[in-house]
């Protein structure tokens, strides 16, 4: 089965069957692995991407069912050309381990596209499906509010 | 040059070695060195690389595995406080698995003592033994060591390249060395010639390392002070490599299914409808399990779902019940350890009150957010192996055993680990890999354990009892005496890496419950080995985070029998016992603003624990959120003597609260039919950002020795919510998790 996707500004083809988890397409064939496994059943947000701007779980959506362009974590900014919530990150020091951090972020920069003032509660209520093991959850929504505020500067 | 002559007359030295372009610099302990695990260029000597200059610039190595506590930073900035290099103009890397990079701090730990009383004489026998580590090939990441470990190693290991470094510019200026100053990776001459670390490097070579003494803590630039974590871009970025993202040429993808009835055999299975699966590739037996080899890791994942098996029976009774039913019978043998035995717990002092209380505590999993995984590359005279890790050297020889190879013909890389929590400490991902690989020759594969496949192939948290029998006289603490039974860890990993038995009193089994830093006049503390079957491992405080909740919550009901507030009780016993451990009381009573009352609709709970060097108070606060429990703040204060990098410990103080506070209230493994009933997060869930109390963290540095920070954080985190929910309702928690009797917020 042959499928075009749009992933992070550029045209790929992948030859899977359609019921395969978005997830592992961009993982395993594409090759953008900053987007992680961390429960497959969309209860954990490791896998958060954007298809159309907005923070979809990569691992409840199947191929066939992508209408739509992609951005994953590598597409938002890269080191030496961050995305501002990127930037945000690394100022409030948030990750530790760092393996969820992909999809807090991806999360996060929905939020701020659809929000672009959060308060707590609206950073609690969009960001309580992304778990994190560490308990980096006070520097992600310090991070949220600091990527707030300098997005309006911009 | 050191050769390896003068290295073994030696038994403290910093050796170095030239290298094709440079410098490489190592710190020894012992008279004999290690082997160099970076192969300097041909007739070059042995060296433990901590340091390597060449053209390309600065290298330091930090052979701990970074998990999330920042250790790759701090070890780093060690190293950089006494090379006068900037920990962004260096490359940090972790460095194969080498005997060089031995944990001198984990035999200490293991001594026989209560830690916190521990005299010069004792902390430096601990140290000295040290070496047997070193001996016994551990280079390893847990126990809270790394900084015990590297605290002094790595600043020898910085300031004697930086010395050796001034030596070759003082010859080739033709001026003494004491004239020299080093700033940003360069020495500096008095006439304000500069010469580069880098320009030096080869002239470094060709002499003798030079000796020189460690600054003090009043001229650090870097340590003592929190500095920007060198892995944070790449977390930030989606760059950073865990195990699960290495991508090797021609890399196939696999997944296993172990027998779910934990360490029993595989009498058959039926491949057939897996065989024809899209994407499978290969079905590989794995001895008391299966793999399938695809195209894609998830195509694996169904494939290996759709094979039937017919599973042997569990070694351990099938059911919840039956196995704590099992454990309690170990109360009934003579006890392991009886490390505390003060005073006489068999004669109620006249006019005392007594209590007894039992509690028991569940089975736990790691539940890192990467899941388990490593991926092989077996050529016949040579292994691969690439996996996130926290003990790479004893890795590396059980999948050279594994291949059949010798240790020589293995590689073992450590990439970013997704969490570890003492989970990466097994052996099970790495091995396993190699045995698939070893089916494949010349194809590098990636096996992946499924989120449930890895929740119900852990090596768990004991399932816990203790019995506790205490009394109170004029309001203070009398006497205790407590009993724990568990299966021993300790045990069970000796058996795993080694096949050896482990002898004797089983420490881990009782930390945190012999040496509770209290003056109580009469005091027994013993602990029962149970010998079930069910696989356990180290889990973050590993004996502590039973024996915290045991301990924390006795107290606690003592205080309430004593008539006294919990954090005076808690306070009176500490202050006679240890300084320290009264001082992370008092600051948390401070810092909450501890009444000993509250509002209605409100409770506060303390607990303090000493584990791992370090003394951690926390003060947990509860709400009545419209009929459900809310954790609405916590207030943690540590003494940690010396904190390398601030921010860090109190990172790790506030994800160690967090990691207790989620197994507290959601956390637990059970049994049916011998298998493992949690399989993912719905039925195994942590707090979340809504659910998370709004925290203050202060860290102490009174005490004489350097403290752990990884660990410490997770003990007092149940028993002081199980005590802040007691204050709030009156209903004394004796059983975790807490969702069974409470209803906690989720």
């Amino acid at each position: 089965m042959s499928t075009r996707l749009r992933i992070n500004g550029k045209s790929h083809q992948v030859d899977l069957p359609d019921d395969v988890p978005l997830l592992w397409v961009l993982r395993d064939d594409v090759g953008l692995t900053g987007t992680k496994y961390g429960c497959g059943v969309a209860a954990c947000g490791a896998c958060t991407v954007h298809i159309d701007g907005v923070a979809v779980r990569s691992c409840q959506t199947a191929l066939g069912d992508v209408d739509g362009d992609i951005t994953t974590i590598e597409g938002l900014g890269k080191p030496g050309a961050m995305a501002v919530i990127q930037q945000a990150w690394v100022d409030h020091q948030v990750a530790q381990c760092g393996y969820c951090q992909s999809g807090q972020i991806m999360q996060a920069a929905s939020l701020l596209a659809e929000n672009p003032s959060p308060t707590d509660a609206d950073i609690d209520e969009a960001m309580q499906g992304n778990l994190c093991r560490c308990g980096t959850y006070p520097r992600i929504r310090a991070a949220v509010h600091t990527a707030a505020s300098k997005m309006k500067e911009v | 040059m050191a050769s390896i002559g003068k290295i073994a007359r030696r038994t403290f030295l910093i050796g170095s070695a030239a290298i094709v372009g440079g410098v490489a610099f190592g710190a020894y302990y012992v008279s004999r060195p290690a082997p160099n695990p970076l192969s300097p260029g041909e007739g070059e000597t042995a060296l433990s690389p901590f340091v390597l200059i060449d053209q390309q610039g600065v290298t330091l190595f930090a052979p701990r595995a970074e998990m999330g506590q920042g250790v790759k930073t701090t070890w780093a900035a060690l190293i950089a406080e006494e090379l006068d290099v900037e920990l962004d103009a260096v490359r940090v890397l972790h460095g194969p698995a080498a005997a060089a990079y031995y944990n001198s701090a984990f035999i200490g730990d293991a001594l026989p003592n209560r830690g916190y009383n521990v005299s010069d004489f004792q902390h430096s026998l601990g140290e000295t033994l040290g070496v047997l580590a070193r001996t016994l090939n551990l280079q390893g990441t847990g126990g809270s060591t790394s900084m015990k470990d590297g605290y002094t190693r790595m600043r020898h290991a910085g300031a004697s390249a930086r010395e050796t470094l001034k030596q070759a510019a003082a010859n080739r200026l033709g001026i003494d060395r004491d004239q020299l100053k080093t700033a940003n990776g360069m020495v500096q001459a008095p006439d304000g010639t500069t010469l580069s670390y880098s320009e030096l490097a080869m002239d470094a070579g060709k002499l003798d390392p030079v000796k020189a003494e460690l600054r003090p803590s009043s001229e650090w630039r870097l340590l003592g002070k929190s500095q920007p974590r060198v892995d944070m871009v790449e977390k930030a970025t989606g760059t950073a490599e865990f195990g699960i993202d290495v991508r090797q040429p021609g890399l196939k993808f696999a997944s296993v299914r172990m027998n779910p009835r934990l360490g029993a055999g595989m009498n058959s299975f039926d491949a057939s409808e897996a065989q024809s699966m899209p994407g499978v590739e290969k079905i590989v037996d794995m001895g008391d399990g299966v793999a399938v080899v695809a195209s894609n890791t998830w195509l694996a994942m169904q494939a290996v779902e759709a094979i039937n098996v017919d599973w042997q029976e569990a070694p351990y009774p099938p059911e919840t019940d039956q196995i704590f039913a099992h454990i309690s019978k170990a109360f009934d043998e003579a006890p392991n350890s009886t490390m505390r035995d003060d005073g006489d717990v068999d004669q109620l002092p006249e006019g005392a009150s007594e209590i007894s209380a039992e509690y028991q505590l569940p089975y736990l999993a790691h539940a890192t957010m990467e899941p388990m995984n490593a991926t092989a590359l077996y050529e016949g005279d040579k292994l691969t192996v690439w996996c996130g890790n926290q003990m790479p050297t004893i890795i590396l020889s059980r999948c050279a055993e594994e291949a059949g190879l010798d240790s020589e013909q293995v590689a073992l890389h450590t990439t970013y680990l997704g969490g570890g929590f003492g989970r990466r400490v097994e052996l099970d991902f790495s091995v396993l890999a190699t045995r698939l690989a070893k089916q494949m020759p010349g194809v590098p594969v990636q096996l992946t354990w499924s989120r449930e496949e890895d929740m119900r192939h852990d090596f768990y948290r004991p399932g816990a009892i203790a019995r506790m029998r205490g009394a109170v006289k004029d309001g203070v603490a009398v006497l205790m005496d407590g009993q724990v039974a568990a299966a021993s860890s300790t045990v069970q990993f000796m058996d795993r890496i080694a096949g050896l038995p482990a002898g004797g009193p089983d420490k881990v089994h009782v930390e945190g419950f012999f040496n509770p830093p209290y003056a109580i006049p009469n005091f027994r503390m013993s602990g029962h080995l149970s010998d079930i079957k069910i696989p356990v491992g180290f889990w973050r405080s590993v004996g502590n985070s039973f024996n915290g909740f045991f301990v924390e919550s006795f107290i606690d009901e003592m205080a309430h029998e004593a008539g006294t507030d919990p954090l005076e009780f808690r306070l009176a016993l500490a202050r006679t016992e240890w300084a320290p451990a009264a001082g992370v009381l008092e600051a948390v009573k401070e810092m909450s603003g501890w009444t000993g009352e509250t509002p209605d609709g409100v409770g506060r709970g303390v607990a303090m624990c000493y584990s791992f060097g370090t003394p951690v108070a926390e003060v947990i606060e509860v709400v009545d959120d419209d009929g459900s429990i809310r954790i609405n703040k916590a207030w943690i204060a540590c003494d940690m003597g010396v904190a390398l990098d601030p921010e860090t410990v109190k990172a790790q103080m506030f994800g160690g609260m967090a990691y207790g506070l989620s197994a507290a209230c959601f956390g637990e493994i059970t049994f049916a039919d011998g298998e493992v009933e949690q399989g993912n997060f719905p039925d195994y869930d942590a707090l979340r950002m809504h659910t998370m109390p709004q925290t203050e963290v202060r860290v102490l540095e009174t005490q004489k020795h350097l403290g752990g920070a990884g660990e410490p954080g997770t003990p007092p985190a149940a028993p002081a919510l199980a005590n802040a929910i007691f204050d709030l309702t009156g209903k004394r928690a004796r059983r975790l998790p807490l969702m069974h009797d409470f209803d906690i917020m989720v």
